[in-house]
Formats: structure tokens, sequence, C-alpha cells
């Protein structure tokens, strides 16, 4: 536990795997190589930069905060995975990326789908299963989808969007467009077979995909070192030679700079990217998870000292001189986006009953 | 005493091939091992290794033979020391059969090269005779004989020139032409690029598949069988199947999932399950499933247009049986439309996919008997078009269905209930069904006949229904 409280200091030093693997064994975590210089390598981030990660990544969080409260009413039902705590990982790597990429996850999926546009009632009418949600109610909260944002779920099969976010690199390759996947999937689908089957054709014919595992140190309740042989993911293409990083996932700058790697890497034709973000989820993994394999102490440390947020918070308010005020005012309005969401998605009516025979299968030949 | 070296079998379903070219003259002396004659088949080319040593005494079937059955003697070898003359002419007992040869790189297990065809024919009728598929052709179409490989091939090349979104992925699809020869051709005409070889990793390369697809490229991903399907089940139920609906419409997918299904011959359990029960239990695929060569190219045509995932079951025995096709590269079959395919009065036997050689097999047989069966090929299993099967049933009030699938929960079964439901009233004896035993598919030649459905149980079956003996 220790080792994750130094971990989220100092990504700067993060090395490639392939390089790093004769290495290996002596290996240390990117925070423990740059404990020392921790923030003279970071790449800094202008006055926007650093106020539109803070929104957005308030955004998630307020966005998560208010489901699970929804949950509790019983607003919203099945399963629910909130992604407080992982916010710098997605907003960091749609900061680096471009119109068209695409993004593919599993079900811990709602900072995601924010992060790449998808509006606020569509998700939250979605998760209370209402007329008005991305999927028509008809997907809850593991599925949803968005062609318009380039979003392409929200799976609930642990690991299968890692095979799903191939085959859009593989359409990419098809079409020739310049666009990458940014596939998003757990530690604990790091451990599925299909994984390696999809690192094997993305290197084998240089698909454009960027595999981005977010290791948030628990699956479910089993930690890494529990289910996982090697520990450091960013060697987990090793063996097929796609080069991977440790990234702390905690500092969304740490995020854009290998979020911006990754991406021109794949872009450029070179083949996949493993980027391993270091995160750390405060909630438990889904709702109903009592969460008694951490402790609170845990827990309460990496808020505390490791959060993406406040760390953002921090600099905008020590270096950019931004007044309370005005970051009061930020609060304000997504506490305002958030709550209309929630309103939108407890009096949106259910689906119609007509909709539980559409959407099956389609009419249409392609002419 | 001379030895004969007979036609040998590469495949399990082989029956008969071409003497493509003898490599050793009369008069030579042969070794063991030596490679003494090349085999085509529809399939692939094979080289013939000696066993047995001697001099080449005599060639019986020329260069350039077709429609060599298996067994056939071709060659006369005198053993070391016998008068080459007297072998030559004499009449060579049967001996030794040339070894079949390994096939070339072939995966053994996934490939089911082994076992000599000889004794591995199917228990089933070699053609229904007068299979006419003619109505449905275009008017003034000119019409050309082939196999149901060929025209799966064509289908596939006809659409893939039509859309350049369609291509076609699996393992041994490109450069080895196909691990049955269903896409011989397709990458010397359309690259690498839209004809792709992929490592043996099913579950993955389906995912892929299932990926390009909602993004609106149109995947024909090719099993080499289904079996090997059950490593990719998931995606193509939990991705391909449900993503339309959990989406909210949004995201389509089109992909055709395609490859032999079913026993094919002596390859036992893993290798001969019939998955049609299974897919098409599940919402959001169609299934699909075709007997001649007219159907499986019309259908795979409209599949590879149609914008859901759906499941094309082929069968390998199947493969080399010819029909007559239409010309024409807008030959369609429906999805979703049974066929009458034999009209009678007295039974309506229903069926598809391999199920139809029985059926059509016991309809001639009964009407020697005087009993006139009515036989539908489904040809889509989902959506089932039960009302072309109700509509027949209605006017012969009884009905045997058969399929080659396991009996428990079958596509025989749904059947059966569909008649139930829609037309208790009609029938004059309950449902009967033919399907196979319900047992793993056993290796032994015997045991394999018999868990698989024959043409007799299809007739007993029709005359239990008529109250006949």
């Amino acid at each position: 536990m220790a080792v994750a409280a130094r971990k989220t200091k100092a990504p700067a030093q993060a090395k490639t795997a392939t390089k790093g693997a004769a290495k290996a064994s002596s290996a240390k975590t990117p925070a423990e190589k740059g404990a020392a210089n921790a923030l003279s390598n970071m790449p800094a981030f202008t006055r926007e930069e650093d106020l539109h990660a803070y929104y957005e990544m308030l955004l998630i969080r307020r966005f998560e905060e208010k489901a699970g409260q929804m949950y509790g009413m019983g607003l919203i039902g099945g399963f629910c995975h909130l992604y407080i705590g992982q916010e710098a990982v997605v907003i960091g790597m749609q900061m680096a990326s471009k119109d068209g990429d695409q993004v593919i996850t599993g079900y811990r999926d709602h900072g995601h789908m924010l992060a790449t546009g998808m509006e606020s009632r569509g998700v939250m009418a979605e998760l209370t299963g209402r007329r008005g949600g991305y999927s028509k109610g008809k997907g809850g909260s593991m599925h949803m989808f968005s062609r318009e944002k380039n979003f392409y779920g929200g799976h609930g099969i642990v690991g299968a969007q890692v095979s799903l976010g191939a085959g859009l690199g593989f359409a990419n390759w098809y079409r020739e467009d310049g666009r990458v996947s940014m596939t998003y999937f757990g530690d604990g689908a790091a451990n599925q077979g299909q994984v390696y089957e999809s690192f094997n054709m993305a290197q084998l014919w240089k698909l454009p995909v960027v595999f981005v595992i977010e290791n948030n140190r628990y699956a479910m309740g089993t930690s890494v070192n529990r289910a996982s042989a090697q520990t450091d993911f960013s060697k987990r293409g090793l063996s097929f030679s796609i080069p991977g990083e440790q990234v702390d996932g905690m500092d969304v700058r740490a995020v854009r700079a290998a979020g911006e790697r990754a991406i021109a890497h794949a872009r450029s034709g070179k083949g996949p990217y493993i980027l391993e973000m270091q995160t750390y989820r405060y909630r438990g993994h889904s709702m109903s998870d009592p969460a008694k394999y951490r402790s609170k102490d845990e827990v309460q440390r990496m808020r505390e000292e490791h959060d993406p947020i406040e760390q953002v918070r921090g600099r905008l308010t020590r270096d950019f001189k931004i007044a309370e005020d005005e970051l009061k005012a930020i609060d304000a309005k997504i506490r305002e986006i958030v709550n209309d969401a929630a309103e939108f998605a407890t009096h949106d009516p259910e689906p119609d009953v007509s909709e539980l025979f559409t959407d099956i299968t389609l009419e249409h030949a392609r002419a | 005493m001379p030895i004969d070296i007979l036609m040998p079998a590469l495949s399990p379903t082989m029956e008969e091939g071409k003497l493509a070219k003898w490599l050793k003259a009369e008069g030579d002396a042969i070794k063991a091992g030596d490679i003494l004659a090349e085999i085509e088949t529809d399939k692939a080319t094979m080289e013939v290794e000696a066993v047995d040593e001697g001099i080449l005494a005599k060639i019986l079937v020329a260069d350039g033979t077709e429609n060599v059955a298996v067994n056939t003697p071709i060659g006369v070898i005198a053993a070391d020391g016998e008068d080459v003359k007297a072998a030559a002419s004499g009449g060579a007992k049967p001996a030794a059969v040339a070894e079949k040869p390994a096939e070339p790189e072939a995966k053994a297990e996934k490939a089911s090269t082994e076992a000599p065809a000889a004794t591995a024919a199917p228990s089933v009728p070699a053609q229904a005779k007068s299979y006419d598929a003619s109505s449905e052709f275009p008017a003034g179409a000119e019409v050309v004989t082939m196999t149901v490989r060929e025209a799966l091939r064509d289908a596939m090349a006809e659409e893939m020139r039509r859309d350049g979104d369609v291509f076609v992925m699996g393992e041994e699809v490109a450069e080895y032409q196909g691990a049955y020869k269903v896409t011989q051709g397709l990458l010397q005409e359309f690259g690498p690029k839209r004809v792709i070889d992929t490592p043996i990793t099913e579950h993955g390369f389906a995912g892929i598949g299932v990926g390009a697809a909602l993004t609106g490229l149109r995947p024909i991903v090719e099993f080499m069988t289904f079996n090997f399907a059950m490593q990719a089940i998931d995606q193509i139920i939990n991705s391909a199947a449900k993503t339309l609906y959990m989406s909210g419409g949004q995201m389509g997918c089109p992909i055709v999932f395609r490859g032999p299904n079913g026993a094919a011959a002596r390859v036992a359990a893993q290798h001969s399950h019939d998955y049609a029960a299974w897919y098409s239990n599940v919402p959001g695929l169609k299934v699909v499933m075709p007997y001649s060569a007219s159907d499986a190219k019309g259908l795979l045509k409209s599949a590879i247009r149609d914008p859901n995932p759906i499941i094309f079951l082929e069968n390998e025995i199947l493969y080399g049986r010819t029909f007559e096709v239409p010309k024409g590269d807008d030959f369609l079959i429906p999805i979703g439309k049974a066929k009458v395919v034999r009209p009678g009065t007295d039974v309506t036997i229903v069926s598809f996919g391999i199920g139809m050689t029985y059926a059509l097999g016991a309809a001639e047989a009964l009407a020697k008997e005087g009993i006139e069966a009515e036989v539908i090929d489904l040809r889509t299993i989902r959506p089932m078009d039960i009302e072309t099967v109700i509509a027949s049933v209605q006017k012969t009030n009884r009905c045997v269905a058969v399929e080659e699938g396991f009996p428990q929960s079958g596509v025989t079964a749904e059947i059966g209930m569909r008649i139930m439901e829609a037309a208790f009233d009609y029938l004059d004896a309950p449902v009967a069904r033919v399907t196979g035993k319900d047992v793993p598919m056993p290796y032994a030649h015997n045991l394999e006949k018999l868990a698989l459905p024959n043409v007799g149980e299809v007739i007993a079956a029709a005359k239990a229904v008529c109250y006949r003996a």
C-alpha cells in the first residue's frame, strides 16, 4: 500500500517496456523512479488546459456521486460501477486524442461517455432505465453507445471490449482513415485470453490501437498481486514487441503526455501501444460492494494525497492564481448540469412497452 | 505377389478424385517414401507416397483421368525378384493401399484430414435425384452446374466486387486457399487486405470482426468449422447479437460467420457438432443452413448484404455436391423463406441442410409405396418460416421433422411445438422427429452410422404418422 502512496507522484520517467525489459527484475514504479525529480520533467499544462481538465474531471466526479446517490434511492437498478478516483485517465487521454478517434471500454463506463461528449441527461436517463437514455432504457449502466461521439460501449463481458477495440483499429487500418482506437480495460480484464489474441493480431497487422489498462489495483475484490504473475501491465505486450509504459494515472498531465506518445505511435502506422494507467477507484467495485478487501486508511490516503482533481485544483489556485470564487462558479455550473440530468432521469418516462420488441434486428439490406 | 496401388482417400469425405500426374514411369524402381503420383480433388492436390518397394510394373489409370473412385487400383508394383511382365499382366491382388499422404502442413486436428473415405462415406443417398430449384431462378437465366463449394465462393467474390466494405477473414482463407477450398482464388482477385489469414485465435478474430462490423464494415468471418467457434461464442452472442438492442438501435452489426457445421465423416465428437439449435435460440441472430448450391449462393449473398449478424452453417459433405445454379450477380434467395421442394399430399417432411438428403431420399422411397410426401427445406432456421410448414401440415395433417442435431431442445423440437401451437386441430397424428442420437459423436464407422439419422428412420417415421405398416 505504501507503493500506492508513492506511485502517484512522478510518471515523468516512464520507460517503454521494451527498452526497460532487461531491467525488469529491478524495475521501479514510475513513481519510485521519479520521486526525486517529481515535477521536473512533467509537461506543464497551460491555464486553459488545467481549467479544461478540472471541469471535465469534476463533471465526472459529481455525476458519479449523483449516480451513487440515485442508486441508493432505488432510481438506478442492477449493477452500477462508479469511476470516482480514475477521472484523470480518460480525461488525459481525450486531451491527447483527435476527433474521430474511437473509445471503447468495459462496464465502468460513465466517465468515458461524459469524456467523449455524450450528454449527461442521456447517460443518467439510461441509468434510470428511461426512454431518453442513450439506449432507450434497454442497455443500462454497462451498455451505452454513441455513434456520433465514436463511443463504442460500454461492454459487460470482462475483456470482450479488447478484441472489439482491436476491431475498431482494424476498421481504421482497412479504411486508412487515420483514426486511432482507444481501447480501455482493467487490471482484471488484462488476464483474459482474448486480450493476448488481440495483442498478437494488432501488432501482426500494425493496427492503430492504444490499449489503455486502467490498473485500479483491484479486480472486484482481488488485488493485482493475488491475480497477476506479472503485475507490471506495461510489459504485458512484450512477447509481441508492443511497447508499453507505466503512467501515473492520477496525474492528468502525465496521462496526456503518455497518451500523445502512444497515439502518435499508433497513428503513424507503427501498430499498437500499451499504457498502464496506475489509478485507484475510491468506491467499491459496484454499488453493492462493501470493499472489505482493502483498508479505509488506504482509500483515505489516496483521496487525500493523490486525488486527480485536487491536484489540478491546487495548480489552478497556486500557480495560476485562480480565485476560489471562480472555481466555485465552475463547481456550481457542474452541479447544475448534474442536477438537471438527475431531474430529467427521474421524471423521463420509462420506455414505451412497444420498445420490448424493437431493435432486435435491422430491416434493410444494403442496396 | 504383385501389389496393387490403390486410389487413396485424402480426406474424410473424399469419394473420388483425379489422377493428375504420374511421377514414376513403368519400369521405375520404387522405394518406400517415393512420391508416385499427384491426385487432385475439388479441395486440393495431394501426393501419393509409396509404402511398398519394387518396380512399377504397370500404370492402370493414366495421367489426367477424372473421377477415379477411392480404392480403385491405379498401378501395380512388382516386388523384388518378381517377374515384372507377369506382374503387369496378372491380376494383382489388392494387398496394400498407397498410404494416404499427410495433408501438407495441415493442422491435423483442425482440418480433419484423417480417415479413409472409402469406409467413411456417409450413409446418405449420393444425390437426391431430380432436385429442381429452377422455380426460383430468374426467368431466362443461363443455368450452370456447380458444387456447393463453388457456389459459396462465387457468392463471396460477387459481393466483394460489389462492395468494398466486404472482406473475408479466418484461418487459412487466403494463401492456403481455404481449409476446404471455399475461398479458392479470392486472395488472387482481392489481395491480402480483403482476404485475411488469421492466426489460430477464434475468440480474438471473431471479436475483431465484430468490432469492425460495428463501424459499418461487412466482415465475412470463416470458422474452419463451427466446432471451433465455441472459442468465439461469447463474441457472437454477447457482442454481435445483443449490441443492437442494448444500444437502442444505434449499433448494427453486419457480419457473417460462416463455415462447415455438423458431422463430416469419422471425425468424432469434437469435430461433428451441429450448432443449428444453439444459435437459433438467440434473438438478434439470423441462422441460415442451406442444402443446395443455388440456395447456398443466393442465401450467402443475402447474408452478406443483410445488416444483421448471420450464422451461416455449411456442411463439409455437401461442399462437393453439384446442383444447378443460375448465372448472374443478382441471384438472391431471401433469408427467412422456406421452400417446398417436393409437393405431396400425405405427409409433410421438413428438414434443412444435410437433413434434406434424408428427407428427399425417404420421399422417393415412400412414393414407391404410394405415400406422397411433401418435402420442405427450411433453409433459414431463424427467423423460421413456420407459416410454410403450417400451410403444408394443414393439407397433409401429418408431419415428420428431420435434423442431424441432438434431440433435446433441437430445431425439430421447436418445429413440433410451433405446429402444435398453430395447427393442433389439423393433426391426424403427433408430429414425429428424426434426429441425431443423444450421444457425443462416436468415431467407429458402425457407431457413427448409428448416431446419425438415416433414410430408413425417416421412412419409418413417415409411415408411423400415416399409420401405415
